[in-house]
């Protein structure tokens, strides 16, 4: 075997696995980035908003509970025909699921004129600069998250619910024991 | 398989494949002998040329093909400049969806369709341009590391076919005391005209520039490096380019960065003065306002570290800078610059309370648009509770009224007015240029008073690490273009056969200021200047 030919076959796929490599790994940390904070069986970004009855918000402090985490605006139709699903889901669920109602940077009068309407009484509050919206990657209303006990997301759902599905999503993050 | 080596006469062993001995320059192969050597690479083995075997062989020998490799330019170029024929995605307003058939008909959904709307991040583009790359490092390897080692190896002593074989070639029969003179003589003259002179037996061999040769190459690798750039754009936190809108009086979080808030203190808009003759054609010629400048006058703030995502927490103040077009407000690798302006965007309107038989006013509210107060005590038992508020009103397909966005575009109010008549509360639906009783007549009315507008300040958030390495590319590339189209590689070959001095000359390019500089060197000398061969049998098919 030529000692050269060998030497030559090295170099050459060195330099191809090279260049793979780095491309290999442009697209998967592209790829990555895209998803946004909300990844599927990854923790969940820690956010904090302080709700319409002047109560703070800290998903972290909500280790050991399930939290259904609701974007929407009043001006969203779908958002407001599944309030009144998200509404009574929350009131069967809620010793066992912590739920916030994240309003996308609306009036705070808007906002509490459309709770009082709909009578909702889970929290609600106005994310003022579109921060933790923005956090979460979330595109069009509604969206959606939902946290278990242990602080990790086990679904992003964009788009409106049925009233099966509030419930079955409600049920999914119950913790077990 | 054994590698295959080619013991030359002259004792230089080299590669299967080489068409001209790397030393000596005899001709290795029928081809060579009879049709002569491919210059550019001193006949060296490129190294694809040898015969395939593995896939990986393969793989090189597609990447090094320069037919390969224009391909790819050539299609690159296309997919480019199709990409230009309608505006991106990132550059149109509303919709893809319906934007570019509404705009440019069937070829517009056409473009839509087929994807061409974000050509540039395209898989296929971007393998285009990985593809580019790949060829041009394959390449440069392929031939640049046997053309260096054929240059590093090349002997003063070259075989009489390679010789013979040169475009500029002479022979001038010479007595040998006479040869070593002219010859010496010759060599001194080259070495003035800054020519590097190595003898070996008498024979002699000039040679200047070869650096010249390097710049394809160095070129290469200036572009290597800018694509390497380019694809660095891709990795998240390399590359930000986004926009963002700030009221005036507001604080907004900056996209993409992590815990920074701006805030506009005041967007101010100058304009070209109207009656300055000067500016006459040119406000004739556009049917907008001219702005002369304009600029926001921000402070940044940045959270504290230990700050959660939603919560403002401890702000401080990090600078204030008016930012101007052209003069952004630098932070961390960011860059905010002033990129646009929305004027005149309503923030508050005042309304007072009116009798509407007498005309009596009850003092003035004013309602803030963006965040408005619920209840306003106007004093004397007079008081207006703002019931519902619709920012941008419509009426939605359950024939309710509702809000299109958050943006107070269209503003409309249900207020509830208190007075010592009325204790019960009258409702008053007020709208622009509206205002309904819609649970009966009323005694009071609400009428508008004024209206408060504020400015918004567009800018464009930007980060690009990726600057130094394009800049260094960019450079890199034009070096090596100076250098290889500035410089030419140059050599003279001097050489005792027989009875006779042979001359050869070889360049790269610029063959008559080569030809020029030989025969300048060879003045007055006895031997005779090396012809151009080329020119020759041109001239005698031309005479046949």
């Amino acid at each position: 075997m030529g000692k050269s030919k060998k030497k030559r076959s090295i170099i050459r796929f060195t330099v191809l696995f090279a260049i793979v490599c780095a491309i290999g790994y442009t697209i998967y940390a592209n790829a990555a980035s895209k998803q946004g904070a909300v990844k599927v069986g990854e923790p969940a970004t820690n956010f904090a908003l302080v709700d319409l009855e002047q109560e703070r918000f800290e998903l972290g402090q909500n280790k050991g509970k399930g939290v259904f985490i609701n974007f929407w605006g009043t001006f969203c139709e779908p958002c407001e025909r599944e309030m009144p699903y998200i509404e009574n889901a929350y009131e069967q669920y809620k010793d066992e699921v912590e739920m916030i109602a994240v309003n996308v940077d609306e009036a705070p009068l808007t906002v509490q004129s459309f709770i009082n309407r709909h009578g909702l009484t889970f929290p609600v509050a106005i994310d003022e600069r579109r921060e933790v919206t923005r956090a979460y990657g979330i595109g069009p209303l509604p969206a959606t998250i939902l946290v278990d006990e242990h602080g990790i997301v086990q679904k992003v759902h964009t788009g409106a619910m049925t009233e099966e599905m509030v419930h079955e999503f409600f049920q999914s993050i119950v913790p077990d024991a | 398989m054994n590698e295959q080596t080619h013991v030359c006469e002259c004792g230089h062993k080299n590669k299967e494949g080489t068409e001209m001995c790397a030393a000596c320059g005899k001709p290795l192969t029928e081809k060579a002998r009879t049709e002569g050597v491919n210059m550019r690479y001193e006949g060296a083995a490129i190294r694809s040329k040898k015969r395939k075997v593995t896939v990986l062989d393969r793989i090189w020998g597609f990447f090094s093909s320069v037919k390969v490799g224009v391909w790819i330019i050539v299609l690159l170029l296309l997919a480019s400049g199709v990409g230009t024929i309608f505006p991106q995605n990132n550059y149109i307003s509303g919709e893809p969806e319906v934007f570019y058939e509404q705009e440019y008909g069937i070829f517009g959904l056409f473009y839509y369709k087929l994807g061409l709307h974000e050509l540039y991040s395209s898989w296929w583009y971007i393998a285009l341009i990985v593809a580019l790359g790949i060829s041009i490092i394959v390449a440069s390897i392929d031939r640049g590391v046997p053309l260096y080692k054929a240059l590093k190896s090349q002997r003063v002593t070259r075989h009489k076919h390679f010789m013979t074989r040169q475009r500029l070639f002479s022979k001038t029969a010479i007595a040998p005391s006479e040869a070593e003179r002219a010859i010496a003589e010759a060599a001194e003259r080259l070495k003035q005209k800054r020519y590097r002179i190595r003898v070996e037996n008498g024979n002699v061999l000039a040679e200047k520039n070869r650096f010249a040769r390097w710049g394809p190459y160095v070129n290469h690798l200036g572009l290597i490096l800018f694509l390497i750039g380019c694809l660095l754009r891709y990795i998240p936190g390399m590359y930000v380019d986004t926009q963002m809108w700030v009221r005036e009086g507001e604080q907004s979080p900056i996209p993409e960065t992590d815990g920074y808030f701006i805030e506009n203190r005041g967007f101010k808009l100058e304009l070209y003065d109207e009656n300055d003759e000067r500016f006459q054609d040119a406000f004739a010629s556009s049917n907008a306002v001219v702005p002369e400048t304009f600029e926001t006058d921000a402070v940044l703030y940045k959270r504290q570290e230990s700050g959660i995502v939603g919560e403002s927490g401890e702000l401080e103040q990090v600078q204030e800078k008016k930012i101007r077009v052209n003069d952004p407000l630098k932070f961390d690798s960011f860059s905010l610059y002033q990129m646009d302006y929305r004027l005149n965007e309503l923030h508050e309107m005042t309304f007072t309370l009116e009798h509407k038989d007498t005309g009596d006013t009850f003092g003035e509210l004013t309602v803030n648009l963006l965040n408005p107060e619920e209840f306003y005590d106007l004093g004397d038992g007079y008081a207006v509770e703002l019931a519902d508020y619709y920012p941008d009103f419509h009426i939605n397909n359950n024939k309710e009224p509702a809000t299109r966005s958050s943006v107070p575009n269209n503003p409309y109010f249900v207020f509830k007015m208190y007075t010592p008549d009325t204790p019960d509360g009258e409702t008053s639906m007020v709208g622009i240029q509206q205002n309904l009783e819609p649970l009966g007549e009323n005694k009071y009315k609400m009428t508008f008073v004024d209206v408060d507008l504020v400015n918004v300040s567009i800018l464009t958030v930007r980060k690009d690490l990726t600057m130094p390495l394009l800049i260094a590319g960019g450079s890199i590339f034009i070096i090596g273009l100076i250098q290889g189209s500035y410089w030419a590689h140059r050599r003279v070959w001097l050489q005792q056969v027989g009875g006779e001095v042979w001359i050869a000359g070889h360049t790269n390019r610029n063959w008559l200021s080569f030809k020029r500089e030989i025969d300048d060197a060879l003045e007055g000398n006895a031997l005779t200047a090396p012809v151009d061969q080329e020119e020759e049998a041109e001239s005698r098919s031309e005479g046949a």
